[in-house]
């Protein structure tokens, strides 16, 4: 699905596009997501007027609505920077059907000249910083849920456990059928309630059966989704940005 | 079609003349419902979950020594091709049968297609009818019609032999009893068949066999599928693993062969990567028991074979999604059902539950076409969008991609190529989706409104069902990104 990518060196400057629910929800995941940058010597940049990548509009057929608000993001990288994305969603939605929706229009040069430029965080960190991570944490068994746009949209199922290997006090545990939706999807959640239930819970059962101590994504989406699920139903188990516990642990 | 129900009328087939059953229905417009039942059913659960966790293993590990990407990427070139020349293909398919002496009919519907092959039964004076397992059969409800002509149509296929004994429909549509496990299939060839209970599924079969094999030899029309239908040798190709396909389609005096119009390939050799990939991918086989090449009907000098061939040519709305440059990729599909065995949604409520004779991600994309967006408006959303069908699609037809083109036609904002489109727009979601366009158009009053969420977290409801029947709410942080990175900014400036 994802066409062989070839990657940058190293860059001075980075820009970074938080997504509407880290910034809403989960902040320091982002400001957790600047760390790990800054410390591969990259400086970040975070343009103020950033909102949304109009993906939710997108699925739900709104593409009038979501092309107006992806026209918005298109002017916030003038400068030919990287553009982080710490979201397999938002950065599949970005890279992959910003093209789409501008297509055969006046934007759609700039259109697939930022999707060039859009990187997943845990891609960048593994491709382009080719980070190295020592592990300051103690021994823990954590599972990892990559999100499906992260994995197929992205073709990214690699690059997330990748850094968790690094982390020598960590084992990488795999829950059952790890490669299944989790159930959020956005509006699907809503929409379909009780289908989306039926995949959280069993999500949540998985990572709970292969014995893990703690969880990882690297989508909010994802997170809000298992962990909001784990705590409904009050179960020890929690989870968090794969970026969070990255900087946690090697900080 | 031109009526949108999918409700099949109670009907009393051959098997052991019990009294009239209760026939279950299910419909598209009942989505929801369908699906809570399902969910709350342990059996169809178990049965489901079972059967594709193993239909997914064995098909990674069949293709464990190919070059999938390529093989794929091939069979959806050859789809392509043929697609982009179909109008051509199909003359040639109708000159090229005629010549092996296939006689060729063309269908606009279902309902054209049944009376089609009703007259043919008729001609020959048939009464009985023995048939190989045929989607688009399903898809016209050509059993109720047969039956209402008085032809009786007997299913010869394990899975849909099983599915007309116990008067259902298939729930997929390679195994079409796969919702039965063996304890059900043991009560309910009991209950018909009057053989002993028994969970021995050799048992079982030779059972079955006995019964159909009789029929096999006194039945006057033999009707069957196509897999494909190759153009420039006028040959139709069945796939098949029980050796019913064959016995249909040569014991009979008649055979009728019913296809979808889109069936068709250019060559010969291109169904060599489409049978590989198809076997594949749908059971996880490097090939299937039985591959049958039909070339016309009994020669002079043959002993065996049917005296009449016929090839029916169905439409029902196909060249409907042909004219749309999108939509067309979904008449790539060789009816493999992988996108439906990794599907997560399939795998929890089922077949039944999607109430189309196409369940699963197919379905989604191929009945709002058939029956229209209004009766199946719950269908292109029932997706996370997950990718799985898109990933393991044999001619890569791109399903996500295509079941958000349906969402855009439901809401008014596509082609209007698919009828019913703008069924689900409606002022207060239009009236919603403008105001986040606002919002997220004016970062400004976007800063504002995010940073006052976080102000005014504690009055952040907790109760925001259905979210919030399933997990607990999302809690605005107290402070949000956009202002920590402000703060950063101030605090580097000041330094």
């Amino acid at each position: 699905m994802t066409p062989v990518k070839l990657y940058p060196a190293k860059p001075e400057k980075v820009y970074l596009f938080g997504t509407c629910l880290i910034d809403l929800f989960y902040p320091e995941a982002g400001m957790d997501v600047v760390h790990l940058l800054e410390r591969e010597g990259i400086e970040v940049i975070y343009p103020d007027d950033q909102t949304c990548c109009g993906q939710p509009a997108y699925t739900s057929g709104y593409h009038d609505e979501a092309r107006a608000v992806a026209a918005a993001q298109l002017d916030l990288f003038p400068e030919p920077w990287p553009i982080i994305v710490p979201s397999g969603s938002c950065g599949g939605m970005m890279r992959t059907h910003y093209a789409q929706l501008f297509a055969d229009s006046e934007r759609q040069a700039q259109a697939e000249e930022v999707a060039s430029r859009v990187f997943e965080l845990t891609e960048f960190l593994v491709h382009v910083c080719h980070v190295r991570l020592v592990d300051r944490g103690e021994p823990q068994r954590l599972a990892m849920h990559t999100s499906c746009s992260a994995r197929r949209e992205m073709g990214l199922a690699e690059t997330g456990p990748q850094l968790l290997q690094q982390l020598s006090n960590v084992t990488l545990v795999e829950q059952a059928r790890a490669a299944e939706c989790c159930g959020f999807g956005g509006t699907f959640a809503v929409r379909h309630p009780e289908v989306s239930a039926a995949m959280v819970a069993d999500k949540g059962a998985a990572i709970e059966a292969a014995e893990a101590e703690h969880f990882v994504t690297s989508d909010c989406g994802c997170l809000m989704n298992i962990d909001g699920h784990l705590q409904h139903e009050r179960r020890a188990l929690r989870g968090e940005h794969i970026a969070s516990y990255l900087w946690r642990r090697t900080a | 079609m031109s009526t949108p129900s999918t409700a099949k009328s109670p009907k009393e087939t051959v098997q052991g003349g019990a009294a009239t059953p209760e026939v279950q229905t299910f419909d598209p417009r009942h989505f929801h419902a369908q699906a809570h039942d399902a969910l709350n059913n342990p059996q169809i659960r178990g049965n489901f979950r079972s059967a594709m966790d193993g239909l997914m293993r064995k098909r990674r590990d069949v293709f464990a020594e190919w070059d999938l990407e390529t093989l794929r990427q091939l069979g959806a070139n050859v789809r392509a091709r043929a697609l982009a020349r179909l109008p051509d293909l199909l003359e040639q398919l109708e000159r090229n049968c005629q010549a092996n002496g296939i006689q060729v009919h063309w269908a606009e519907n279902g309902d054209e297609a049944c009376r089609i092959i009703r007259k043919l039964c008729e001609s020959r004076g048939a009464r009985r009818m023995i048939k190989g397992k045929s989607m688009v059969s399903e898809e016209m409800h050509l059993n109720a019609h047969l039956e209402a002509a008085g032809v009786e149509a007997l299913e010869s296929d394990l899975g849909e032999y099983l599915v007309q004994m116990a008067h259902e429909t298939p729930s997929h549509i390679i195994m079409p009893a796969i919702h039965k496990n063996t304890g059900e299939i043991a009560d309910l060839m009991h209950d018909k068949t009057g053989i002993a209970r028994t969970l021995d599924a050799d048992t079982l079969t030779a059972a079955a066999r006995a019964q159909l094999r009789e029929r096999f030899l006194t039945a006057d029309v033999g009707l069957s599928g196509v897999n494909f239908a190759v153009a420039e040798t006028g040959t139709l190709c069945l796939v098949e693993n029980e050796g019913n396909g064959r016995l249909t389609t040569t014991v009979p005096p008649m055979h009728i062969a019913v296809t979808g119009i889109e069936k068709v390939v250019e060559h010969l050799q291109d169904v060599a990567p489409l049978y590989a990939l198809l076997t594949r991918s749908a059971t996880g086989q490097p090939v299937t028991t039985y591959f049958n090449m039909i070339s016309g009907p009994r020669k002079s000098e043959e002993h065996d074979g049917p005296q009449e061939v016929h090839l029916v040519l169905v439409d029902n709305g196909r060249s409907r999604i042909y004219q749309d440059d999108e939509l067309l990729d979904t008449l790539r599909c060789i009816r493999c059902g992988a996108c439906m065995n990794h599907c997560p949604v399939y795998t929890r409520v089922g077949g039944h539950t999607y109430g189309t004779t196409y369940p699963g991600p197919i379905g989604k994309i191929l009945m709002p076409h058939l029956l229209g967006l209004e009766a199946t408006r719950d269908l292109p959303s029932a997706s996370s969008l997950c990718g799985a069908c898109g990933e393991v699609c044999p001619v890569k037809i791109p399903i996500p991609d295509l079941l958000v083109r349906l969402r855009k036609e439901s809401v008014g904002e596509g082609r209007g190529n698919v009828p019913g489109a703008g069924i689900k727009r409606n002022a207060k979601e239009v009236a919603a989706w403008k105001s986040w366009q606002w919002l997220a158009t004016h970062p400004a009053f976007w800063r504002l409104g995010t940073g006052a969420a976080g102000r005014f977290r504690r009055l952040s409801p907790g109760h925001l069902p259905p979210w919030t029947d399933y997990r607990v709410a999302p809690k605005p942080a107290s402070k949000t990104l956009h202002a920590m990175m402000r703060e950063r900014c101030r605090t580097e400036s000041d330094s």
